[in-house]
């Protein structure tokens, strides 16, 4: 009986798979175009899958373990199941074979099983509760249907009632494996998964066997050129279609969640229900089905959308609030952390392009960081003219007078800021103790653009980038050199598109580069202990998580490094304009940081970026002193080389005397 | 209350723009007060909006302009989303050209000025010479305007201190915007850009009187300084909150116009302004 029930279960649920991945497929493509090479895609999944995304599985052992066992083994039993049950092929042979694949399956589903027990806050529940329950029904219901066929049971078994009980539990597992996969169970994730690997819309950030980095951090631009075409993303389907199917492929393991620093922080934003909000607006629906956390205090069930409707409505709801896209941070923890190489902030900052640039609806002090950008081209509506006042003292070479230097250095607007300025000057102090032949744009520089491009106003960052771009082709430079990781990512990543390349350098990979070539020499440390707080926009966005560590080791400091670091590093709150849209939360971001500080004991916070500075400077009640890498350094370059007027520029006076004009010209001969 | 039908005719509001000009660069923008103006127009429910503009039509009117336009969004329809431009001479009296634009082809109940243009003379005349030809009531210090009924505006004027005043005036009438009205609302780009610039044609009326001028950057203004004599927090606190009223000063009633320009042509002299 077993033996004609079987073909016709497996063979309907994959007809009705197909008909469901068919119109799986046409929910996709209601996103607007985006060219993809189709059979380059395809033949690049695997080892997208098994480097790629597994380089990202395997941060957490066990669950990288259950899922190589359960999606392993489900792959192999579902193949051979089809051949074996299905076609009746070489049974007496791939029976055994399909045997041990279900029992590794079987295996994999029993830790599915532990870990759905008492499952952790950040996964979802609901259908995703009976997922352990339905792998344990397919690899039990396969194994069991097989005993026979292999001869190890004689075929005919049992009564007709436990055939028909087999039956019925292999066609739950059926419908679950192969209807779930396209009709949207939890199992969909590895259909919309693979082809999400195939057709992603950031093909280089996976690793070829080449070698290369592995890496796309910069935003795409938004192309300007039709002055008729509504821009950034108003609805569900202004996303591309493979950005669509980016977000059908999230399994909601909350992994983004458990890092998202808005989410920890209280503030009305969950990456992952965001991700799961725009799979509700692309299918059309409400929310109410959603079963993880909610965005912190909105509860769940409110909103709603559809493909072609608003996803942030201008009065009362739709499919998202506002407030949770102006939250983020633009920290990229979450697509760090995401296995299915998810692109939140893309999502966000598409967005956020329309409300910007549609609907002028930048919150807080959004509009009038814009407006001075247009008007000054420094968010903080400072005179352009008074960009250089901060070393009216230190006779910076200007580029407009040397017209070239091995370094330009890029000073970007902590110019108009008191704490960066002396910042600045340490790093200034640095470089010319190791003799460095640096210039400066001056009044010529602007705003990179940073800011406006994430607070969604891409055109003012492409008028900002065409100007900076224009005046640095007047001058020859082998690289640039600065202190503010944001200027630095952009200068590096986003130009590029915009016809502007350079070789950019972070101060502190330059400064670990001089010492190694033994430009510099440090004075031993004899302070108190250091921790380091890695900027989002150097590691994350850069992968330079060693060079500021090399610096503070070249002084003998051994940094004592915070639970979260590295590519764990939490965001200090300021990026991506978060500290200008300011939405409110339990607690703020930065004071979060400061506490994962106080737990090293460290006395001094090394860090590597004017607005984390400022953000974590402007904790209240902290024990731990905020110093930049280049102040680390100027304290501690030894005097052989400059004079001794240039005194020591400890703590936080602005005071750090620069070179005298006699000094200068030692050091500039 | 959008869904008051608080206007019985369909009103028509004319908002005068002019170039505007950032106090530290000096890049042409929307002026701040000429936005403030179409931001009270534009929170006035069923209104029909008709901007319009007069002066020489290059490319710092363009930005200006469509500074404006950006505020535009989720107003299609209103007209807010396209200018007027009356395309005039850089030499040309504007007032003439404005007013036959005014009253022949927009025909506005009510005209929303600023109080003063950011470039330019500057002078603050314009509403008052429009008023004078154009024969309408000229109301200034407007911070909202409540309703509009049966041919009768009700406005708000500020006074100082933050006190308010409510005005009833019969239509047509031309307002002059506060600066302590409505902040101006974001200007976004994609409105901004895709809204229109009508040019239409006026006859030009040469400006004698700016012939004999000659134009230089304007030096600051001397500002007054405040003595403080308090001697407790709380009398500083209150000095600096107080405004400074001089405490001199005359109210003069009922006097011949010759009579009251001689006696502010006197105060000036005492002041300094006037050598
Ligand atoms: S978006 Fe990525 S990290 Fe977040 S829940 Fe989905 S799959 Fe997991
Ligand atoms: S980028 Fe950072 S702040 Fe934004 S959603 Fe991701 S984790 Fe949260």
């Amino acid at each position: 009986m077993l033996d004609t029930l079987l073909p016709i279960l497996i063979f309907v649920a994959l007809a009705l798979a197909a008909i469901g991945a068919w119109r799986r497929i046409r929910l996709w493509r209601q996103g607007c175009p985006s060219p993809v090479p189709f059979f380059r895609g395809l033949a690049a999944v695997p080892r997208r899958y098994l480097v790629d995304l597994h380089h990202v599985v395997a941060r957490d052992k066990v669950m990288s373990n259950t899922h190589v066992a359960t999606a392993g083994g489900f792959v192999l039993a579902a193949v051979l199941m089809i051949l074996v049950h299905g076609l009746n092929l070489a049974e007496g042979i791939l029976g055994w074979p399909l045997l041990a694949a279900s029992a590794v399956m079987f295996g994999g589903s029993l830790f599915v099983m532990r870990r759905r027990r008492r499952p952790p806050a950040r996964l979802s529940r609901g259908p995703w509760m009976r997922l352990p329950w339905s792998l344990m029904a397919f690899s039990l219901g396969v194994f069991l249907i097989t005993l026979p066929t292999v001869g190890v049971l004689p075929e005919d078994i049992g009564s007709w009632v436990l055939a028909l009980l087999l039956a019925t539990v292999v066609a739950w597992g059926l419908g679950e494996m192969f209807l779930g996969m396209t009709w949207g169970g939890p199992m969909k994730h590895a259909f919309a998964g693979a082809l999400h690997l195939a057709f992603h819309r950031r093909p280089e950030r996976f690793s070829s066997r080449h070698g290369g980095e592995g890496r796309s951090t910069g935003l795409k631009a938004l192309n300007l050129d039709d002055d008729q075409a509504p821009l950034g993303v108003e609805t569900p389907s202004d996303f591309t279609w493979n950005q669509l199917l980016g977000f059908d492929a999230c399994v909601q393991c909350g992994r983004c969640e458990a890092v998202c620093p808005a989410f920890a922080a209280g503030q009305p934003l969950n990456p992952k229900k965001l991700i799961q909000d725009m799979v509700v607006g692309m299918a059309g629906g409400s929310d109410a089905h959603y079963a993880g956390s909610p965005y912190p205090d909105k509860p769940v069930g409110e909103h709603h959308g559809d493909p072609q409707g608003p996803i942030v409505a201008r009065e009362g709801r739709a499919l998202l609030n506002a407030e949770t896209l102006w939250s983020c941070t633009t920290c990229r923890a979450c697509v760090e952390e995401c296995p299915m190489m998810i692109e939140h902030v893309d999502a966000i900052v598409d967005m956020r392009r329309f409300l910007t640039l549609e609907r002028g609806d930048t919150p807080n002090k959004g509009a009038e960081v814009l407006d001075n950008l247009i008007a000054t081209d420094n968010p903080g509506g400072f005179d352009p003219g008074s960009r250089m006042h901060w070393a009216a003292d230190l006779d910076l070479p200007l580029m407009r007078d040397v017209e070239q230097a091995e370094v330009l250095l890029w000073l970007g607007d902590g110019v108009f800021d008191m704490r960066n300025q002396r910042t600045l000057r340490a790093l200034v102090k640095v470089l010319r103790a190791a003799g460095v032949d640096f210039a400066v744009l001056g009044d010529e520089e602007r705003d990179s653009g940073d800011v406006a491009r994430r607070l969604g106003d891409e055109a003012t960052f492409q008028s900002l980038a065409r100007r900076n771009i224009a005046t640095l082709a007047h001058y020859r430079f082998q690289r640039i050199v600065t202190c503010d990781p944001h200027s630095f990512h952009v200068l590096r990543n986003e130009y590029g598109e915009l016809g502007g390349h350079y070789e950019v350098f972070h101060h502190s990979t330059y400064i670990a580069e001089l010492h190694e070539a033994g430009r510099l020499h440090f004075t031993p440390w004899k302070g108190g202990t250091v921790t380091y707080h890695d900027p989002c926009y150097l590691g994350r966005y850069n992968g330079e998580y060693e060079a500021p560590r090399n610096v503070l080791k070249a002084l003998g400091i051994e940094v004592a490094e915070m639970g979260r670091s590295g590519y764990r590093s939490r965001c200090c709150g300021g990026g991506g304009g978060a500290a200008i849209t300011d939405i409110p939360g339990k607690q703020r971001i930065p004071d979060m940081r400061m506490k994962d500080v106080r737990e090293t004991g460290a006395e001094l916070v090394a860090v590597g970026c004017p607005q984390c500075t400022a953000m974590l400077e402007g904790v209240v009640d902290t024990p731990a002193e905020v110093r930049d890498i280049a102040e680390f350094a100027a304290d501690a370059v030894t005097h052989e080389d400059t004079s001794a007027a240039d005194g020591p520029s400890r703590g936080g006076h602005g005071d750090d005397a620069s070179p005298t004009a006699s000094t200068r010209k030692e050091v500039m001969s | 209350m959008p869904h008051e039908p608080i206007t019985t005719l369909p009103l028509t509001v004319a908002v005068l723009l002019s170039v505007g000009r950032h106090p530290v660069t000096g890049r042409a923008r929307r002026a701040d007060q000429d936005a403030r103006g179409l931001e009270l127009a534009l929170s006035m429910a069923a209104a029909r909006i008709e901007l319009v503009h007069a002066g020489p039509f290059d490319d710092a009117c363009e930005v200006s302009m469509r500074g404006y336009l950006g505020m535009s969004a989720g107003h299609a329809g209103s007209g807010a989303d396209s200018v007027t431009l009356v395309d005039q001479p850089s030499q040309a009296d504007v007032v003439p050209a404005l007013c036959r634009t005014l009253s022949e082809s927009l025909a506005p109940q009510l005209v929303i000025a600023g109080e003063r243009a950011e470039q330019g003379e500057g002078s603050g005349m314009l509403p008052y010479q429009l008023s004078e030809s154009l024969g309408w009531p000229l109301v200034g210090g407007i911070v909202a305007v409540e309703g509009v009924e049966e041919g009768v505006a009700t406005l708000l004027q500020a006074l100082p201190r933050g006190q308010r005043r409510r005005l009833s005036v019969r239509l047509p009438v031309i307002v002059m915007v506060n600066a302590t009205a409505m902040a101006p609302r974001q200007s976004a780009f994609g409105p901004a850009r895709r809204g229109t610039l009508a040019v239409v044609e006026q006859p030009a009326v040469h400006d004698a009187a700016q012939d004999e001028w000659r134009v230089q950057p304007a030096r600051k203004r001397p500002k007054r300084l405040k003595i403080v004599k308090a001697t407790s927090a709380r009398e500083r606190f209150k000095a600096a909150a107080a405004k400074s009223d001089g405490g001199g000063g005359q109210i003069m009633k009922d006097v011949s116009p010759d009579e009251a320009a001689a006696a502010i042509h006197k105060l000036l002299k005492e002041e300094d302004v006037l050598r």
